[in-house]
């Protein structure tokens, strides 16, 4: 297939002939004579194709066709990205192209409409969280708990930053890795064996003066809700740390926004607002934070802000406090992030004004009433323990398999022989939990569906 | 001219309500089926007794965020000369296989055996992008072009700690550089040197020598540069990097420049990135998202976050590896963005190396083609070299014009938003006083770089003749400019706020 009258590639070889002679450049060839022949490529890259259309969706389609769809089996699968709903109109909105071709809105004359929804997706944030000023946002979950260890660092000079030690270890390692520029100082918090509850004392004891911040999750990574949140927020205070909290913003329906029970700084994963799992990414990091100078103003990322025209009067939005960012302030910006997440956070706008406080409150109810079904049924399964912690749970939850005979790697392949995809292994991550998985449970799971998993598990366990 | 008019709703004052001043309590844009009516046992602390979230169905969701869609431009609907965003088409076919099930519906904690086809896609995607930089090893993780810089960073890091090199606590930006580099580079904890560009406008060579030293951990660079100009001492420059020690790392923002013509491998460039949602044609979004992939050369692979992906000849499986001693760890969560890679890979098929080049001389082409056509303009000039061609974008300065006129560049680019298309990168880079940064990508036909060259003349005379209709451009936009001082000095960020702002 040749590329004269290319689809993409408007130019046909007469036309680039007479621009060619128009500018007075004798070939192509002339336009690349800068480039020293040393490290010219005198060969053609090594790449299959050209291919047409045709050809290329047959190839993408038979490779993907090895991939097994969860939406073709019955999955258990969560674990900081989790399977919801995506109804028609969200998937379609956000596929209109004057949204998906359009580039940062450094234009807003030409670019309200992107504007103007991320401003949206900011405010349904601020609503979800309790908090005032939200970004429009990060890369993910991860990353975000990153950049508030660095926010918090920042703001108060301090050096430490509190996490509870059954953290997600993938969002630990990227965290890590994000403040090992300034080389603040990580301390894990125990928690306690029965209840995985925060250990209070050992939290009072570290947080002296040099702590920057104190983070928890809610629900955590494990699934169960850290119930003493208002100790938590009370203790940070009084040492004058920061309060982080971690969401997963699908509970935000039913739990308590952050911001009433003390949070000064909330982050998340978005993903769930109508954002498919598509192996992990692209996701959606939440980044919000009260109304106080010394905290926005040391905020990674865009922000767009409500504005006039110049007439005073016609509303209109456009990028804000832009010399916190890396494009004015270089090496002093507060984050080098430019490119982030944008329409997946048009997505969660558009998602969160679709199912509105009592969409959301259902779906939330839904999720945690599905779950708590699925635990009652699977403690009838003898030897599995569930949960692992004696507390209360949203839509995941820990199963322990110390005591069915078998190990939990045979036991999720006799699942799959099934169609069923089992929980996700925690020995890697936590040897003292035992033989552990975590199982997510959404508003996709039926009655049907968890009674299937029981029947299953009778039949593999005997 | 044309008779551009971007859509707009609603009253004068007001474009398109905020989606909280619509609809009606009780409304919903939901179903969900029934749920089961287990007992919560959530305490009382932790329970939500209000929610201040919009009601409205679903038509008028749709009409809405439609409406808005209207108020928004992209590429789809016209020319944009974005300067170092490479703004280019984004074929539909790409779209589609991203949204197939089993792209969208496949689980990153799933049994390896079960997305065996997304493990073959990215494998398969590291080694094309290998290929097309000459390097030997691709990580797909990043999330974006910045991302990617500050991985490469940590990379850097890395090998010179293995080395027990712990006095490289420098990282040599050129003037010239996207922001990015040195805010990503100071992220990772370096201390940014600066070196000027020559009268060329090109890396100042003396300057780089004296820069350069044993505190040298890398040097960050752009080929082509922001100018649009090859840094065809590129050899020399790494011989001075490499000879104290450093290591050279290449901003992939321009690869679309020299694609299939040179490789930053064979530069010298130890660490590369790449931005697919530029280079490789997945779509902007408003923003994002993209995809940032890093690659190296030898020795770095080792210190490249987990997991990797390995195929295992004898049970011909693809395999995630995380027991990689000396890897920095995770940069994110999972893989990398999944749905990007899947535009990127299926882009790449549908050119082949010979589409590639073809991309490169299209889009060279026509930034040599504005550039010879636009430097014939009363009132625009070319700040450095060009006597040579230049690369993917052309960056002219409005300095002339403000002279004879007192119109700025920030107005030149506003008014061509009343033409119907996007605006040039303004004032950037910094090096260039009143700077237009323009490049038009292979995806823009002849007529189209005429009527932009037009256009601009158009402007030029506009300057002359009635000068304060530029100062009030744009007008056919869904609204003229902003008030982006008060917007920052009193900000407004969100409906909360707002209401708080307004008593209300």
């Amino acid at each position: 297939m040749g590329f004269v009258g290319h689809p993409y590639i408007p130019n046909t070889r007469e036309i680039r002939e007479q621009m060619l002679r128009e500018i007075g450049v004798a070939s192509v060839d002339e336009l690349f004579a800068d480039i020293p022949a040393k490290i010219r490529l005198r060969r053609k890259l090594k790449l299959p194709g050209p291919m047409s259309e045709l050809e290329v969706k047959r190839h993408v389609h038979e490779i993907l066709a090895r991939n097994r769809p969860f939406t073709k089996m019955l999955s258990f699968m969560g674990g900081g990205v989790w399977p919801h709903q995506i109804p028609s109109h969200v998937r379609e909105l956000v596929r209109r192209s004057e949204f998906l071709t359009s580039y940062t809105p450094y234009q807003p004359e030409v670019s309200q409409g992107m504007l103007q929804a991320l401003f949206e997706y900011q405010s349904m944030i601020c609503e979800l969280t309790g908090m005032d000023v939200a970004n429009s946002s990060m890369y993910d979950w991860s990353t975000s708990l990153g950049e508030a260890a660095l926010m918090c660092s920042r703001v108060t000079g301090r050096r430490k930053f509190i996490v509870p030690a059954l953290i997600d270890p993938e969002r630990f390692s990227t965290m890590q890795n994000y403040v090992s520029g300034p080389g603040l100082e990580l301390i894990k918090i125990s928690y306690d064996q029965g209840t995985g509850q925060l250990d209070i004392s050992q939290l009072r004891k570290e947080l002296g003066d040099d702590v920057a911040g104190v983070y928890v999750e809610n629900p955590s990574y494990l699934g169960f809700l850290e119930t003493q949140v208002d100790e938590v927020a009370n203790a940070a205070q009084e040492a004058g740390a920061i309060f982080v909290v971690g969401v997963n913003p699908i509970s935000l329906g039913l739990l308590k926004a952050p911001g009433d029970y003390g949070a000064d700084i909330v982050i998340g994963e978005g993903q769930p607002l109508g954002n498919p799992v598509s192996f992990g990414g692209p996701l959606l990091g939440i980044f919000a934070c009260r109304n106080e100078v010394k905290l926005v103003r040391q905020m990674p990322g865009r922000l767009i802000g409500m504005t006039t025209a110049l007439d005073g009067k016609t509303r209109g939005y456009a990028m804000v406090l832009q010399t916190r960012e890396q494009h004015i302030r270089r090496e002093r910006a507060t984050s080098s992030i430019c490119s982030n997440e944008a329409l997946c956070a048009v997505t969660a706008a558009v998602y969160l004004a679709s199912f509105g406080p009592r969409g959301l409150r259902e779906l939330g109810e839904a999720c945690a009433s599905n779950a708590s079904y699925a635990m009652r049924k699977l403690r009838t399964i003898r030897g599995l323990k569930v949960p692992i912690f004696d507390a209360p749970h949203f839509n995941e939850f820990t199963v322990n398999h110390d005591d069915i005979g078998m190990s939990l790697a045979k036991l999720n392949a006799g699942l799959l022989k099934q169609d069923i995809h089992g929980g996700k292994p925690l020995r890697g991550e936590f040897p003292e939990l035992g033989e552990a998985a975590l199982m997510c449970v959404t508003e996709l799971h039926t009655k049907d569906d968890i009674d299937r998993l029981i029947k299953a598990l009778e039949e593999i366990l005997g | 001219m044309t008779n551009y008019r971007q859509a707009k709703w609603a009253s004068d004052y007001l474009l398109e309500p905020l989606v909280f001043e619509m609809g009606k309590p009780g409304r919903s844009g939901y179903t969900l089926p029934p749920k089961l009516h287990e007992q919560l046992k959530i305490p009382k602390n932790l329970l939500r007794e209000e929610l201040e979230l919009p009601e409205l169905s679903e038509v008028e969701v749709v009409r809405h965020y439609t409406r808005l869609s209207q108020m928004n431009y992209g590429v789809d609907q016209g020319f944009y000369p974005l300067g170092s965003c490479t703004m280019k088409y984004n074929p539909k076919i790409c779209e589609e296989l991203a949204c197939l099930e089993e792209a969208e519906c496949i689980h990153p904690h799933q049994a390896e055996g079960t997305v065996q086809g997304a493990l073959e896609l990215m494998y398969r995607l590291e080694r094309f992008l290998a290929e097309i930089a000459g390097v030997e090893r691709v990580c797909l993780h990043p999330s974006a072009g910045a991302h990617g810089e500050f991985v490469a960073m940590l990379l850097t890091r890395a090998y010179h700690k293995l080395k027990d090199d712990g006095g490289r606590t420098q990282v040599i930006v050129p003037d010239s550089a996207h922001g990015t580099n040195p805010a990503s580079a100071a992220m990772a904890g370096y201390e940014i040197v600066t070196v000027p560009s020559d009268g060329r406008g090109r890396v100042d060579l003396k300057a780089l020598e004296a820069a350069a030293s044993e505190h040298t951990a890398a040097l960050m660079l752009t080929n082509p540069n922001t100018l649009g100009l090859f840094e065809d001492k590129i050899l020399k420059i790494a011989e001075v990097i490499h000879g104290v020690g450093g290591l050279l790392f290449y901003d992939g923002a321009n690869l679309n420049g020299i694609l299939g013509k040179a490789r930053p491998g064979d530069m010298g460039f130890d660490i590369v990135h790449f931005n697919l949602h530029k280079t490789f044609s997945t779509p902007h979004g408003g923003g994002g998202p993209g995809a940032g992939p890093i690659g190296v050369k030898g020795e770095l692979e080792k210190f490249l976050p987990v997991p990797v992906i390995e195929y295992e000849e004898k049970n011909k499986l693809y395999h995630l590896n995380y027991d990689r001693p000396h890897s920095i760890g995770k940069v994110k969560a999972f893989y990398g963005n999944f749905r990007v890679l899947v535009k990127a890979y299926a882009y790449i098929l549908l050119m082949g190396a010979e589409g590639l080049s073809e991309v490169a001389e299209a889009a060279v082409l026509n930034a040599n083609y504005i550039m010879r056509k636009l430097s014939n303009v009363r009132g625009y000039e070319l700040k450095f070299d060009s006597s040579g061609p230049c690369k993917h974008e052309v960056v002219f300065s409005v300095d002339p014009l403000k002279k004879e006129t007192g119109i700025c560049a920030k107005d030149v680019a506003k008014r061509l938003l009343d033409f119907g298309m996007y605006a040039p990168t303004y004032y950037f880079p910094p090096i260039v006083s009143e700077a237009l940064m323009i490049e038009p990508t292979e995806s823009e036909p002849k007529e189209e770089l005429d009527r932009f060259v037009e256009a601009l003349k158009d402007i030029a005379e506009e300057a002359r003749s009635n000068p304060e209709k530029l100062r009030s451009a744009p007008t056919s936009t869904a609204i003229g400019r902003l008030d982006e001082v008060k917007a920052s000095r009193e900000p407004i960020l969100s409906w909360r706020m707002y209401r708080k702002q307004a008593g209300r």
